[in-house]
């Protein structure tokens, strides 16, 4: 049965997470405002693609989120695997519905922006289809998380499958890179030019976007682990109940 | 470790274990496709490739929740798991009888249903090839899934989403070795990678199975 | 104040519009559920108190 220090941890935890949240929660508010109205309202028409170009300030961050999440749960689970920190199994989970979010906002956005300037919602280009694919490994890992009743149980398996997802995530990437440029390269996709410099009037809303999503990611996060670890306190609390 | 592995086949012949079936559901596949995609020749040669790839995959599938299952219900794998053989090689003899079993007859029918798909001929021997060395990482990736989903009631839908985009690479690499042969075009380098990519599961994968399966009989 | 958004508007604005209910959505559910979660555990703890 757990044992009182088994929560010294999560308490010591709780304590700084609650001390840290209201900030971090405020300072993600006011960089996500400034980068998004900024590149909303100040920001000029770009050339050649016009008012779309606004559409970066949301795109890049969300892309940007969306993998560092998952890179977040793979450490989490390591130190899971490795320490046996229930904080960090459960920080791996709560950053999971984040992670999913941001990878299905940058998809939309992309999408959005992909059909006035390719002329199509969707096209399998490499970068689009790995990120599909991000979408269903976010996808079957919070589905193996849910499935499981027992939360130890359900923090090794889900930690495993993060730890081969990540690897066969890896290989997916380079695969469809391999795959596209091998037969269906249509040249009218590369319109954009990611290695182009960006201007300065564009970069510097970017930026504070990306600082904005990065801190959103973190409030959430600290905010989603404070839920699991009460939760996790209150199964621990019911079961020695149920026990007698 | 060959006892097991005899044992394994045996079980999987046997009626019930669902030996055939695969085969059958990948028989339906390829009738299926040209009555939906239509009888034009030229388009059934440029999806054959994909759509024999992708039925593999999905006829692989169907046999992977029956991999474990029987072997958890009755406690025999609780011996298997104490036993003196590793926990890992018992995994790797599991992922070679659902080979055997599944992997090996699809790579067999294969051509056969190339035919019906309208394949060109360059690509029957970049399918047979490219199947043989793909469909043993299906079955020891479909293992992985297996022992993920060992104690869960319904695993088998949730097999299935966790497994799917694992097979993604086994499935680019595959796909484009054959695409590439009918095509006349060189497949040194996808029937490579794919090889590797083979290699690599068969090599670390069982580990990962076995710490789940140890995980679940905890 | 609104800003020309030219013949792109439709697009732009769906973009950020999108982007908004997701995010609102994430955010009301991590909130919703901490709420709660925590009034659950109170209420566990309470009655264990007594």
């Amino acid at each position: 049965m757990a044992s009182i220090w088994r929560y010294a941890n999560p308490r010591k935890f709780m304590e700084t997470s609650g001390w840290l949240l209201p900030g971090v929660s405020i300072l993600a508010a006011l960089c996500i405002a400034t980068g998004v109205i900024w590149g909303f309202f100040f920001t000029g028409e770009d050339y050649r693609q016009g008012s779309t170009v606004k559409i970066v300030f949301l795109h890049v961050p969300a892309a940007l989120m969306a993998i560092n999440a998952w890179l977040m749960m793979l450490v989490a689970s390591l130190i899971w695997l490795i320490r046996r920190h229930h904080v960090s199994a459960l920080a791996a989970k709560a950053a999971a519905p984040v992670g999913v979010t941001m990878t299905l906002i940058a998809l939309i956005t992309g999408a959005v922006w992909g059909q006035p300037m390719w002329g199509t919602w969707w096209a399998w280009d490499p970068r689009l289809t790995s990120f599909l694919i991000l979408f269903l490994f976010y996808l079957g890992y919070i589905a193996l998380w849910q499935a499981i009743e027992d939360p130890d149980t359900a923090a090794d398996l889900t930690s495993v499958l993060c730890l081969v997802g990540s690897v066969f995530a890896l290989l997916s990437r380079y695969a469809v890179n391999f795959w596209n440029q091998g037969l269906h390269q249509g040249a009218s996709l590369s319109v954009v030019d990611e290695g182009a410099p960006m201007d300065i009037a564009y970069r510097l809303p970017l930026y504070f976007a990306m600082a904005g999503f990065a801190l959103l990611f973190i409030a959430l996060l600290l905010a989603g682990t404070r839920t699991e670890i009460r939760a996790r306190r209150m199964q621990a609390l019911l079961t020695r109940e149920r026990m007698g | 470790m060959t006892a097991l592995l005899i044992r394994d086949l045996r079980l999987a012949m046997r009626a019930g274990g669902g030996f055939g079936l695969g085969l059958a559901f990948y028989l339906i596949l390829a009738v299926l496709v040209p009555l939906g995609v239509g009888p034009e020749g030229d388009t059934l040669a440029l999806i054959a490739p994909g759509i024999l790839w992708v039925g593999a995959l999905l006829s692989c599938l169907l046999s992977l929740d029956r991999l474990f299952a029987l072997d958890y219900e009755d406690g025999s794998l609780d011996l298997l798991a104490t036993a003196p053989i590793p926990l890992e090689g018992v995994v790797t003899m599991k992922a070679l009888a659902h080979w055997i079993t599944t992997g090996l007859p699809l790579t067999l029918v294969a051509p056969v249903l190339g035919v019906l798909l309208n394949l060109p001929a360059a690509g029957f021997g970049w399918l047979v090839a490219s199947l043989l060395l793909g469909t043993p990482a299906l079955s020891v990736i479909g293992t992985f899934g297996a022992a993920l989903t060992l104690g869960l009631r319904r695993g088998g839908l949730l097999l299935s989403l966790l497994v799917l985009p694992l097979y993604v690479p086994t499935l680019v690499f595959g796909a484009q070795a054959v695409v590439r042969g009918a095509a006349g075009l060189g497949t040194a380098t996808p029937l490579l990678l794919l090889a590797g990519i083979t290699a690599g599961a068969a090599a670390l994968l069982p580990f990962a199975s076995a710490a789940a399966i140890r995980i679940n009989l905890r | 104040m609104m800003p020309e958004l030219g013949p792109y508007a439709a697009e732009v604005g769906l973009a950020y519009a999108a982007t908004g209910a997701l995010l609102a959505g994430l955010i009301a559910y991590v909130l919703i559920r901490a709420r709660r979660v925590r009034r659950a555990l109170d209420e566990l703890e309470s009655r264990r108190g007594k």
